[in-house]
């Protein structure tokens, strides 16, 4: 907490994200965007926490981040993705789709594509709700209960899936490269598979009868059928999605909506989830499992598991520690990251040691020593 | 009875409106909406203006860096209000003090940046708005900070005047930039602003750095060099109260009075006659009034003369006396012919202890209420508004809350900073936030998803429906039945759920298949929200267990919506047609019990028709296919008796 630092910035924060670093080197992340909403104005803005050469930095405090270039915005941005270094795709709640590209040695930033109205009624807009891009191709999905793809190459849209949900869809991930994750207002997980020609999902899980809207979903890095969902009453899911249609383990988090859930992407055993409460956990558990899974019953109430048998064949070590339900052994720990505030923690993102995560109190805040 | 005003109201020109014109007003939480009326007076001819003008009151939380302050300080509000009633008052004290200091560093750091924006900008009225809204926080500090010393930290006497210097050299830094200069030029000691460097530190009793300064001219006047001594050992003896030492007030005022006779008897045998400096420096250290008023260009305001004055003459002043000496000074300071600005009058307000004026004459002079409801709202925490009640709201501290925070709401963005405001005014709070919430725009289901939140933590349940009915309403207008139902599930509200039900039977007749499945499969309880509702899944599993050839559940099924009711009258011609397939399988699948009990309400259903009487607007040919289905239900119903009772009758061997 000690290493937490704050920087407002007069505009409430929908999106953060870091830029991608190249897988090659150790390199930690340098900069990140945000998107705003509910401004009369939004923006998407670049900021820097590197302060080396940068005379520009007058506050004089070490990794303070500073506005690089921001560009204006059309409505609120619901989701921002990088596509690559240069690049970043937002998600508007006017249903407009675009692309942003950030000249590094101008620091300025230009809309180098834009699909308006991809997601719509018949005489209205219908916000889009997540984007999930795999550079080329870009996934959308919106309150329209649209799914539509994308490449950032060609103008058209590739492919469009109709009604895929009869309620709003709030977010998007790739599980396989032909395979995407949807989650909905009505507690659902749709899995969707390219590769067939029909429009209908592949599989369907749910939350059993309480019909909890789910508003984020993440895939484990390394063991794509794990995946973790967090949803209306700040409970973080973890599900098989190879077994069985309702999730692993469900553990309370927060006390309201859970906006956003990210494993790290390079030490998995590290989660982070932001909420709707103001609080940002970082969630830890071992993936050293010393104990077989047989013996590792008797979960206590707090954390529900729907199910205590493991994967068939799965050999212990490749277990992931998410799925080993060790949760009551103490092994799993949550940390808050954040000094206590009460306003609304809308995003986070994690990448190396470094964590940002943007609020409704207008103010960004960046970890740069966050444990893992 | 009138009120009468204490100052008079501001115009403002409305820029477009012509001369003449009648206006016609609305008002809102922070602006008025004005409008040209029709009204013809004689003289006024030619067409009325349709436009609308929005006139705001407060300008500043439009201001990008000001809204830093707004964040920043309803964090700090949001801690003040959690501490504990219980706490012992001596560990409150600190506490209240600290917070006190946070709020005015997030001004200081306001003010920075605005200072640092005015300079960086090109465009000179943009300057020139900064730099108002500079000065703008330069005044608020500086009363937030004398607020804190008298009311807040209660400064007793002794510590009191240390308290003062520390105020008045916070807010007089310029000497430190003029040092600076002096220090940095060839020959310090020969710079023109010297002197007024040296006297400028002496009037802030900040006599170390004084003796330093003076050192430099005393090394290049060798002749005057007892000179210089007598004076640098009359700086280095003045004594200064050390709280929470073992010196007792009265110690130091012993000591003290020693010190003031011996610069006096200095005075008196003119040991400094040949320097007109040395002279001057030793006039002000016995407090020689008339010499403090000659350098009031370096004291620059009343106040640094105030304290300077009480420095050098009444170290021990109480708080009690304080206004007395606030009054004299000003007085004197001021020629008689300029008028005290408002700034002098809340500060000799607060001297005199009257914090009520200290809050009215700013809620005047500011043109935003974030100062006032703060100070004002910090001040009540430490139990210093008691006594004073208003005839209209609550109390002071809650009505400028109130309106502090109904200007937020009005902001596209700063509102949900307003809700926890609301939250801490007991009185009105709730009502405020009830009103204002459901007027919040709601341009996005995540939105929505926020506000309702903000809602349901407060059991605002009027609001909740209301907000997911609007959300609901527009789900249906663009087509999203299933949204529409998610959102009536959400808000219980049992009579649009019914209409969406409605909707979707409506479009199962006309395509003969159901939408949304995804969402109808998984109603669950919420399913028993309205009858409707319960009929829509219901009949949908019936669906699902015909799908799966599961006749015989499917068969008691339809005949239970029936008998129990569940089935609106409309809807049973389509059950009863979904029979037909079951009857006319070859397995008897309908028992005779069953049977019976489709005929009667095959029967129910053809009779009320009838009564309905031939004069409806229905088609002849509606009339016939009609007709034709009910004989062919009928006749399927009789087969399927005879082969029920057929099988029913025998023995199975």
């Amino acid at each position: 907490m000690e290493s937490i630092n704050a920087k407002y910035v007069s505009q409430k924060i929908s999106k953060t994200r870091w830029r991608p670093v190249s897988h090659s080197s150790l390199q930690q992340p340098d900069i990140f965007a945000t998107g705003s909403w509910d401004n009369e104005e939004n923006k998407v803005s670049f900021w820097s926490i590197l302060n080396n050469g940068g005379s520009e930095v007058e506050d004089g405090f070490e990794g303070d981040p500073h506005l690089l270039c921001e560009q204006r915005h059309d409505g609120d941005v619901m989701d921002l993705q990088f596509l690559d270094q240069d690049r970043i795709v937002t998600a508007s709640s006017t249903g407009a789709v675009t692309i942003f590209r950030h000249h590094q040695n101008t620091q300025t930033v230009s809309v180098s594509q834009q699909w308006v109205r991809a997601h719509r009624y018949p005489c209205d807009n219908a916000p889009c709700t997540g984007v999930v891009c795999s550079s080329p191709e870009i996934v959308t999905v919106g309150e329209d209960g649209r799914i539509i793809v994308f490449r950032a190459d060609q103008e058209g849209v590739i492919r469009v899936i109709e009604n895929a949900d009869s309620s709003t869809i709030h977010a998007v991930t790739y599980l396989r490269t032909t395979e995407i994750l949807t989650v909905n207002s009505i507690g659902q997980l749709k899995l969707w598979d390219f590769r067939q020609q029909n429009n209908s999902p592949s599989q369907i899980l749910s939350l059993s009868g309480d019909r909890v809207p789910l508003h984020c979903v993440d895939r484990h890095p390394n063991q794509q059928h794990v995946v973790a969902t967090g949803g209306q009453d700040g409970m973080l899911c973890v599900w098989d999605v190879r077994q069985g249609n309702t999730p692993f383990s469900l553990m309370e988090a927060h006390t309201a909506e859970m906006w956003e859930v990210h494993f790290h992407p390079t030490n998995p055993d590290h989660l982070f989830t932001c909420s709707e409460d103001g609080s940002l956990l970082h969630w830890e558990t071992s993936s050293h499992v010393d104990m077989p899974s047989f013996l590792q019953g008797g979960r206590n109430s707090s954390m529900m598991s729907h199910s205590a048998v493991l994967p068939p064949g799965g050999n212990q070590s490749l277990v992931s520690a998410w799925l080993s339900g060790d949760s009551t052994k103490g092994r799993l720990e949550t940390t808050h990251m954040l000094p206590s505030q009460t306003l609304p923690v809308n995003s986070l993102d994690v990448l190396g040691q470094c964590l940002v995560c943007g609020t409704d109190g207008e103010a960004v805040f960046v970890n740069r020593q966050v444990s893992v | 009875m009138m009120e009468e005003v204490d100052v008079e109201p501001a115009v403002t020109n409305i820029p477009a409106a012509n001369a003449g014109k009648h206006l016609g007003f609305a008002w809102g939480p922070g602006d008025i909406l004005v409008y040209e009326t029709l009204y013809k007076s004689a003289g006024a001819k030619g067409p009325c203006s349709s436009a609308i003008h929005e006139v705001r009151k407060d300008e500043d939380i439009y201001s990008p860096i000001l809204r830093k302050l707004f964040n920043e300080s309803h964090h700090i509000f949001v801690g003040l209000q959690t501490i504990r009633e219980d706490l012992p008052s001596k560990n409150k004290k600190s506490q209240f003090v600290s917070i006190s200091k946070n709020y005015r560093s997030v001004i200081r750091a306001c003010m920075e940046e605005l200072q640092q924006a005015a300079v960086s900008t090109k465009d000179s009225e943009v300057a020139t708005q900064y730099g108002n809204q500079v000065s703008i926080l330069l005044a608020i500090e500086l009363i937030w900070n004398l607020c804190e010393v008298l009311f807040i930290d209660v400064a007793h006497a002794g510590v009191l005047l240390l308290q003062l210097l520390d105020w008045v050299r916070l807010h007089k830094a310029d000497v430190d930039e003029k040092a600076s200069e002096v220090l940095q030029s060839e020959s310090p000691a020969e710079h023109r602003n010297y002197w007024d460097v040296v006297v400028s530190y002496v009037l802030q009793g900040r006599l170390e750095e004084a003796r330093q300064m003076l050192i430099k001219q005393a090394t290049l006047q060798p002749a005057a060099r007892n000179m210089y001594k007598l004076m640098d050992s009359l700086l280095s003896k003045m004594p200064f109260y050390t709280p929470g030492g073992i010196q007792t007030l009265t110690e130091f005022e012993v000591k003290w009075r020693h010190w003031h006779d011996e610069v006096d008897r200095c005075l008196q045998d003119n040991s400094f006659a040949s320097n007109q400096h040395l002279e001057f420096i030793c006039k002000i250290l016995v407090g020689d009034e008339d010499t403090l008023l000659a350098h009031k260009d370096l004291l620059g305001t009343w106040y640094h003369f105030l304290v300077t004055r009480l420095l050098f003459c009444h170290p021990t002043v109480k708080p009690t006396e304080l206004h007395y000496y606030a009054q004299s000074c000003m007085t004197m300071f001021l020629d008689s012919r300029s008028v005290p600005e408002p700034l002098d009058n809340i500060l000799l307000a607060a001297f005199e202890f009257d914090i009520h004026q200290v809050i009215k004459d700013c809620s005047i002079a500011l043109n935003n209420w974030w100062f006032v409801a703060h100070l004002t709202d910090l001040l009540d925490h430490c139990h210093l508004l008691q006594s004073h009640n208003l005839h209209f709201g609550s109390n002071l501290r809650e009505f400028l809350l109130l309106e502090y925070a109904s200007g937020l709401f009005t902001h596209n963005s700063l509102w949900q900073l307003a809700v926890d405001y609301f939250d801490h005014c007991p009185e009105f709070g709730r009502v405020y936030l009830e009103l204002q919430i459901e007027r919040v725009p709601l341009d996005t289901e995540h939105k929505a998803l926020k506000v309702l939140r903000i809602c349901e933590k407060r059991q605002m349940s009027e609001q909740v429906r209301s907000i997911c009915k609007i959300m609901a309403m527009r789900a249906l207008r663009n087509n999203r039945l299933g949204s529409a139902l998610s959102w009536s599930i959400r808000a219980k509200d049992a009579a649009f759920a019914t209409l969406i039900s409605e909707r979707f039977l409506q479009d199962y007749c006309a395509r003969g298949t159901f939408s949304d499945l995804d969402l109808i499969d998984n109603l669950g309880p919420a399913m028993l929200l309205s009858d409707r509702l319960t009929f829509l899944g219901k009949y949908r599993e019936f669906h699902k267990l015909y799908g799966e050839n599961r006749f015989r559940e499917a068969a008691k099924l339809l005949l239970s919506l029936m008998t129990a009711k569940i089935a609106p009258r409309s809807f049973w011609m389509t059950l009863l047609t979904d029979a037909l397939p079951l009857l006319e399988q070859k397995e008897v699948i309908f028992s005779a019990d069953q049977t019976h009990e489709l005929m009667f309400c095959l029967e129910e259903l053809t009779s009320s028709l009838s009564n309905t009487g031939p004069g409806t607007d229905r088609t002849m040919q509606e009339e016939d296919i009609e007709t034709t289905k009910v004989e062919l239900l009928r006749l399927a119903l009789a087969r399927n008796l005879a082969m029920a009772i057929v099988k029913e009758g025998t023995v199975e061997s």
